[in-house]
């Protein structure tokens, strides 16, 4: 009897060895639902530009010609020298590796990187925006950054773009002499504004808003690049084993695991964008005392009173059309300080990190979240996580396959 | 020799059941999927269904939602609150969704719904018709 109890311990053991191993062999590592994670991680499952219904020349090559020639235009600012292109190198995953941008003046948060920013259902750290054209004008009258008006943004297209703005937007309206006025800037440059007919604001709004989806056209062609973590999961899902630059190490496959288990990072940084794009609070240190940016809390307000948000007479969507912004969580328990899920693509390669450059490393951020310390306003969503080294390690080698 | 048997089915099925647990670990093993189902006090009978059944994770879409009495006869003229959350992490719906419009025959639909992670869902109607007022909550899962 004993001799049988033996054998059937021992078949199965072989019988369960037999299990797992056809399931580490079929995976390459990876178990059927950590596959299906990488997966829905992957580029495999980057779906299609969704199509943006505000922007009537989202997809018009004229218009991203255009755009793209405005991107890195320095005569839309004050100094004649700033442009998109100062913040958003292309080289550098159009960003500028710094904590806080220099513009005309220095922002008071980190330049984000624009790939893939087609996708995204809000921009901004804090969303305040919700259409890549509407973003694009708000660095534009911005005391820090482009430091110019409406009207003389209008005023340079007529100019200098004369030619391609009509055959994209019809006739300029006569914008000679026209001060430099806005609603949003000085003292001098609001009583100005408030000095025209509503019939002139409205066609300077117009001209700035086609600028900008001028601009927003070119920006939805930056899409993401395909990375090692992709090429891994390509080739697991083609049925090969990863090798030579689609191949990950082990400490890296460790890494994914922590990423889409125990560190439960998947949650908020999911999709092959990385990103749930939603607002959170992950109790991230402020740079100011007491606090001054409150993140999504304030945004909510403001992309609702935006001229230019998708309701507005500039968009040119069917308010039907308008979801992102009609069906708007108001959560106010939930978004002080809170802010957008970045994604994570080349993350490793743009330090520093955080909505204002708060964290000076990859290494410092993955403490961040091993401690997920409470938040100086608001309340973090985190909870401490208890990684070892080896672990943190791990979860670190992964996030630089991105 | 039965005892043979017995001890490597045991095995098998512990193997088995290993595989399947790191499988599916975060779902509860009793989530009642079900699209159709009484309300929790019984006054009403409610379907759900998405308007397009490949809705993804992130995109904001609607849900047509059929309501009849228990006895089969349609609902016309019902108010819906919708909520829900992850309870496995404790949060709420990324969107503000709202009952927008009323189709006839018992159906309303309910637009602006998104799940942004994967994993379990909560779908909570709160339905109101005249005096009678009660609720559901659905269980989803997302990819
Ligand atoms: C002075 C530096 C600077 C300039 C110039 C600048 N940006 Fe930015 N950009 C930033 C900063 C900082 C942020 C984040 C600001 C915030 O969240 O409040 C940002 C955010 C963005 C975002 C949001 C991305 C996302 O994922 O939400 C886009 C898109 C963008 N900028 C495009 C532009 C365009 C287009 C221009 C030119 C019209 C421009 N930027 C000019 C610094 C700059
Ligand atoms: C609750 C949602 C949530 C979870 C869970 C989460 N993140 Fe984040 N992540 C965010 C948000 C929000 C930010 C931006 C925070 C800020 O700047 O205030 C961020 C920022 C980051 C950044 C910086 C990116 C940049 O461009 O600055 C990295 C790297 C990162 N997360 C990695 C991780 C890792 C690794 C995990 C798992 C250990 C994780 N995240 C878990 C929401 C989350």
């Amino acid at each position: 009897m004993k001799k049988a109890l033996a054998l059937g311990v021992v078949i199965g053991l072989a019988v369960s060895g037999a299990i797992a191993g056809y399931f580490y062999l079929q995976n390459k590592g990876l178990n059927e639902a950590e596959l299906e994670i990488a997966r829905t991680l992957s580029l495999a499952s980057l779906r299609p530009l969704p199509a943006d219904l505000s922007n009537a020349v989202a997809d018009d090559p004229a218009a991203i010609a255009l755009g793209e020639a405005l991107f890195s235009e320095g005569g839309l600012s004050a100094n004649g020298e700033i442009s998109c292109a100062t913040c958003h190198i292309e080289d550098r995953q159009f960003q500028d590796d710094l904590a806080l941008s220099n513009g005309i003046g220095t922002t008071d948060r980190r330049a984000m990187p624009l790939r893939g920013a087609g996708y995204a259902l809000w921009l901004f750290w804090d969303g305040r925006k919700d259409s890549l054209w509407s973003q694009a004008l708000g660095p534009m009258e911005s005391s820090v950054e482009h430091g110019f008006t409406r009207s003389q943004v209008a005023a340079y297209i007529a100019e200098h773009y004369r030619r391609p703005y009509e055959a994209l937007f019809g006739a300029l309206p006569a914008l000679e002499n026209t001060p430099a006025a806005s609603p949003l800037g000085s003292a001098a440059q609001q009583a100005a504004w408030a000095a025209m007919s509503a019939e002139q604001q409205d066609q300077i709004n117009r001209v700035f808003a086609n600028t900008g989806k001028a601009i927003a056209a070119f920006e939805r062609t930056l899409l993401p690049l395909e990375n090692r973590f992709d090429r891994y999961v390509a080739a697991l899902l083609a049925g090969q084993v990863p090798s030579g630059s689609a191949a990950l190490t082990q400490q890296e496959i460790d890494g994914f695991k922590i990423f889409a288990g125990k560190g439960a990072c998947v949650n908020c940084h999911n999709g092959p964008r990385f990103t749930d794009e939603f607002f959170h609070n992950t109790g991230i240190a402020s740079p100011q005392t007491p606090v001054v940016d409150f993140g999504r809390l304030d945004a909510v307000a403001q992309v609702e009173a935006d001229e230019f948000n998708c309701l507005g007479r500039y968009s040119d969507a069917a308010p039907a059309r308008c979801g992102t912004l009609r069906f708007m969580s108001r959560d106010e328990h939930l978004f002080e300080r809170a802010y957008k899920s970045p994604s994570l693509r080349g993350v490793a390669d743009r330090p520093p990190y955080m909505h204002a450059g708060q964290l000076a490393t990859l290494a410092l951020v993955v403490e961040h979240y091993n401690r997920a310390m409470p938040s100086i306003s608001g309340h973090t969503e985190l909870e401490p996580l208890g990684l070892t080294t080896a672990e943190k390690a791990a979860l670190l080698a992964f996030l630089k396959t991105l | 020799m039965k005892k043979i048997f017995a001890i490597l089915g045991i095995l098998a099925l512990a193997a088995a059941g290993f595989v399947a647990f790191k499988m599916f670990q975060p779902l509860p093993d009793d989530l009642d999927l079900a699209t159709t189902r009484a309300t929790a006090a019984g006054h009403f009978m409610v379907s759900i269904s998405p308007e397009d059944a490949a809705y993804q994770r992130n995109t904001i879409h609607t849900w047509i939602v059929e309501i009849a009495t228990p006895d089969g006869a349609l609902v016309e003229d019902a108010e819906i609150l919708i909520d829900g959350g992850m309870p496995q992490h404790g949060h709420g719906l990324p969107t503000n969704p709202l009952m927008t419009e009323f189709l006839g025959e018992g159906r309303y639909k309910i637009e602006g719904v998104r799940f942004n992670m994967r994993g379990w869902w909560e779908l909570k109607l709160t339905i109101t018709a005249g005096e009678i007022s009660d609720s559901i909550t659905f269980n989803l899962v997302m990819k």
